[in-house]
């Protein structure tokens, strides 16, 4: 694209705009440049923790069992890292860029801090992955003490969040610059009011981090001499349970931006989403709890305060999102003119596109596996028969592969014409890849659930128990489900290896947009679009019916599994 | 078009729709049911978790469980001959965690009442009762007091399920509940 606008000089980098021929945005050069690389590098990361995490189901399947025991532990740990810190931490920080530089029409603030950022990033993620496959660092990604690990895994870590905080300082640069220099009226969108509470949030989170990952990097190197496992696990959880907020609060305005780039998607309500986000940032950080519930120590009034996000008001959040979003769809498809019955506006919406497909597909796992499972874990007595089993990543891997990473893949689709101006290769596979992925994981999900029902430990090499002094048998079905888990990840697996063959090739290989082509195959469709609508902001008032039977199924299957839950609760032995 | 600002500045003034208003009624009275479901169960439901537990040091605790062991054994069991503590119903019981075994193992008797006390010698375990699905964390350095009452007689067994080094998954126990003679 030519360059069409000459800024002045901003620190010591030039600053150059190009004008989107698809979505008329004046885009930031260094925006972009910083985008792209964050998204290549958080691929690779996807890539390689993923294949480890292969590697582990198909170990803790009885019939394959891949791994030996201490290569089990070490790649469990390396695929923690890799996919739930580093894939997404990368893919968020180009989100918040685009969020904010992007949308926002304006140039990225302090671009050489930006790449200061990426490059500590890059650093401490590789340092860490060094200290766990050097194999003296096996501590699980939680790495809870006094397990110790070797102290570059810590100082990896706390590199990478150094560079994070970074990075989160240049987007909060760039809204302050967006507002000084007038590059748009009134309030900032919805999605960059969501990559704003990702990006709070993200703050809580560094700083937890660091007020527990210094002291357990000192005691590594041998300054202190105690750290006390419970504090450990108060704090450490403040970074590890609010980082997937962050997820979950970047994954919404993703949901919302690609319903209005594919559908002209007007929120319901600005006031009700913008709550909705609020809502987090106020109440998500209390959710460390969740770790806590079968602790010793730790009053059940503290449990059940903090448990619940004080009234379940994050909870109330979700919900709003989980209803505004697909309403929202509603009213656009009606508006583009699929007004026959309760459901022609979702049978005709375009699922043959992969941002499309990706984004129902993260919903519909999100909210029905991962966050229906994740309150009923959370609550404080049925934790009790959950809590660390395999329930458990049965659970997140609803909420953070199912739901965010799903969600990060539907974007890419787009962000590969718009920002890397590439054609999508292989646009068959990229059609198929979010169902292939999306099937896989919610398979993955609900088998390990199946599994952690029936008390199956997570992080746990041999269920057979084949070395141990004393015998014990879980029940036939437990190994079914083992089993079925393994089939369902080499599902996810392949789902995941097209869409880095597609993302990859296409970046790297593919053949460049033209005008011509951008004519023919406009990423933003006419039926959705910028053009469509004639204002922006608030839907106006529509009947939805469509969206009424999808949140009444949702919000019955809810309160059933609810109830289910304590009924198993209450046939356990009684204790006090 | 939520990628744009909204162009109606006073958006926080625009009235809600009656769907709004009505799920956001409905998910907020959900909350609180599910809230006082958790504050209920103190009050009418069988299990619910201790809230007492005590610092102590890993050689305290372990002297306590060697003095029960020495007091009750009726037998030993498995490939290392791990001691059976059959203990008086309604007294103090313990079991340690350490790498990587659950010492002794109890045998109890149905539906009497027993304050059982769990501890780590050395890292974090989890105590993981099978069948049960019973999973309660173990630290080092604090006792936690668990009243329990099993209900059913049988062999139960004792999964570690807080991964705990590489033997983690060879960490079994046993607790066995009989028939009052």
């Amino acid at each position: 694209m030519a360059v069409d606008t000459q800024a002045p000089t901003n620190g010591f980098i030039g600053t150059n705009y190009r004008t989107c021929p698809e979505t008329g945005l004046k885009v930031c050069s260094q925006a972009e440049a910083l985008i792209k690389v964050n998204a290549v590098v958080a691929v690779v990361f996807l890539a390689v923790g993923g294949l480890f995490g292969l590697m582990v189901a198909l170990t803790r399947w009885p019939a394959v069992h891949l791994l030996p025991a201490d290569w089990f532990y070490l790649l469990l740990t390396a695929h923690g890292a890799d996919v739930l810190l580093f894939w997404i931490i990368f893919f968020e920080v180009a989100v918040l860029y685009f969020a904010s530089a992007i949308i926002l029409n304006c140039r990225l603030a302090a671009p050489k801090f930006a790449w200061l950022a990426f490059v500590l990033m890059v650093v401490g993620a590789v340092v860490a992955n060094i200290a766990v496959l050097q194999g003296e660092s096996s501590v699980m990604f939680t790495s809870y003490v006094p397990m110790q690990a070797a102290p570059h895994f810590y100082l990896g870590l706390i590199v990478f969040a150094v560079g994070t905080l970074i990075a989160v300082c240049c987007f909060f640069g760039t809204l302050v610059i967006a507002k000084e220099e007038g590059s748009y009226e009134g309030s900032v969108p919805l999605v960059t009011f969501g990559a704003i509470t990702a990006a709070i949030i993200a703050v809580f989170t560094i700083a937890s981090g660091a007020i527990i990952l210094i002291p357990t990097f000192l005691w590594s190197v041998g300054y202190i001499s105690h750290i006390d496992p419970l504090m450990y696990k108060v704090i450490w959880w403040g970074m590890g349970h609010a980082s997937q907020q962050i997820n979950v609060s970047a994954q919404v305005a993703i949901w919302y931006a690609i319903a209005a780039m594919l559908l002209g998607a007007k929120p319901l309500s600005e006031k009700v989403s913008r709550m909705a986000f609020l809502m987090y940032i106020l109440f998500l950080q209390l959710a460390s709890a969740h770790h806590l519930l079968v602790e010793p120590g730790v009053s059940s009034e503290w449990k059940i305060f903090n448990t619940s996000y004080a009234l379940y008001l994050a909870v109330l959040g979700s919900m709003i999102h989980g209803m505004s979003i697909p309403g929202a769809m509603e009213a656009a498809q009606r508006r583009n003119g699929f007004n026959n019955g309760i459901f022609e506006w979702l049978r005709k919406a375009p699922w043959g596109n992969p941002a499309f497909s990706g984004t129902m597909l993260s919903i519909v796992i999100f909210g029905f596996l991962g966050g229906i499972t994740g309150v009923i874990m959370g609550t404080e007595q049925l934790n009790l028969i959950m809590h660390n089993t395999l329930y458990v990543p049965g659970h997140f891997h609803a909420t953070v592969v199912g739901g965010t990473t799903l969600a990060f893949m539907a974007i890419t689709y787009l962000l590969v014409p718009l920002i890397f101006r590439k054609e999508v290769m292989f646009k068959k596979i990229a059609q198929w890849q979010p169902y292939v992925f999306g099937a896989g994981v919610s398979g993955i999900s609900l088998f390990m659930m199946g599994a952690g029902t029936l008390g199956v430990a997570r992080r746990h090499w041999d269920i057979g128990f084949s070395d141990a002094a004393m015998s014990f048998d879980y029940p036939a079905t437990a190994f079914l489900m083992m089993g079925l888990n393994g089939i369902a990840a080499l599902c996810a697996a392949l789902g995941g290896a097209m869409f880095v063959v597609v993302v990859v090739c296409s970046v790297f290989f593919g053949k460049p947009r033209t005008p011509e082509s951008i004519a023919a195959f406009p990423t933003l469709p006419k039926t959705g679009g910028v053009k469509t609508v004639t204002s922006y902001g608030s839907e106006t008032h529509v009947k939805l019916p469509g969206t009424i039977v999808l949140v009444s199924v949702f919000f019955v299957a809810f309160v059933l599994y609810y109830y289910v839950n304590w009924k198993y609760l209450s046939e356990v032995w009684p204790l006090s | 078009m939520a990628m744009f600002p909204p162009q109606n500045r006073l958006w926080w003034k625009e009235p809600l729709s009656g769907m709004e208003i009505t799920w956001v009624a409905i998910a907020f009275v959900w909350g609180l049911v599910m809230f006082g479901t958790m504050v209920g169960w103190h009050f009418v439901g069988k299990q619910n978790l201790s809230n007492e537990t005590y610092r102590i040091n890993p050689n305290a605790f372990g002297a306590k469980v060697e003095a029960m062991t020495a007091q009750y054994t009726v037998r030993e069991e498995g490939d290392t001959g791990v001691p059976v503590v059959h203990p008086k119903p309604g007294t103090d019981i313990y079991m340690l965690g350490r790498l990587w075994e659950w010492w002794p193992v109890l045998e109890l008797e149905k539906d009497q009442t027993y304050r059982l006390h769990l501890s780590s010698m050395d890292w974090q375990h989890g105590f993981s009762l099978q069948p049960q699905n019973i999973n309660v964390q173990v630290h080092p350095g604090y006792d936690m007091v668990l009243t329990i009452t099993p209900d059913k007689s049988g062999e139960y067994g004792v999964v570690c399920n807080e991964f705990c080094g590489i033997g983690h998954h060879t960490m079994v126990g046993k607790i066995h509940v009989v028939d009052k003679k």
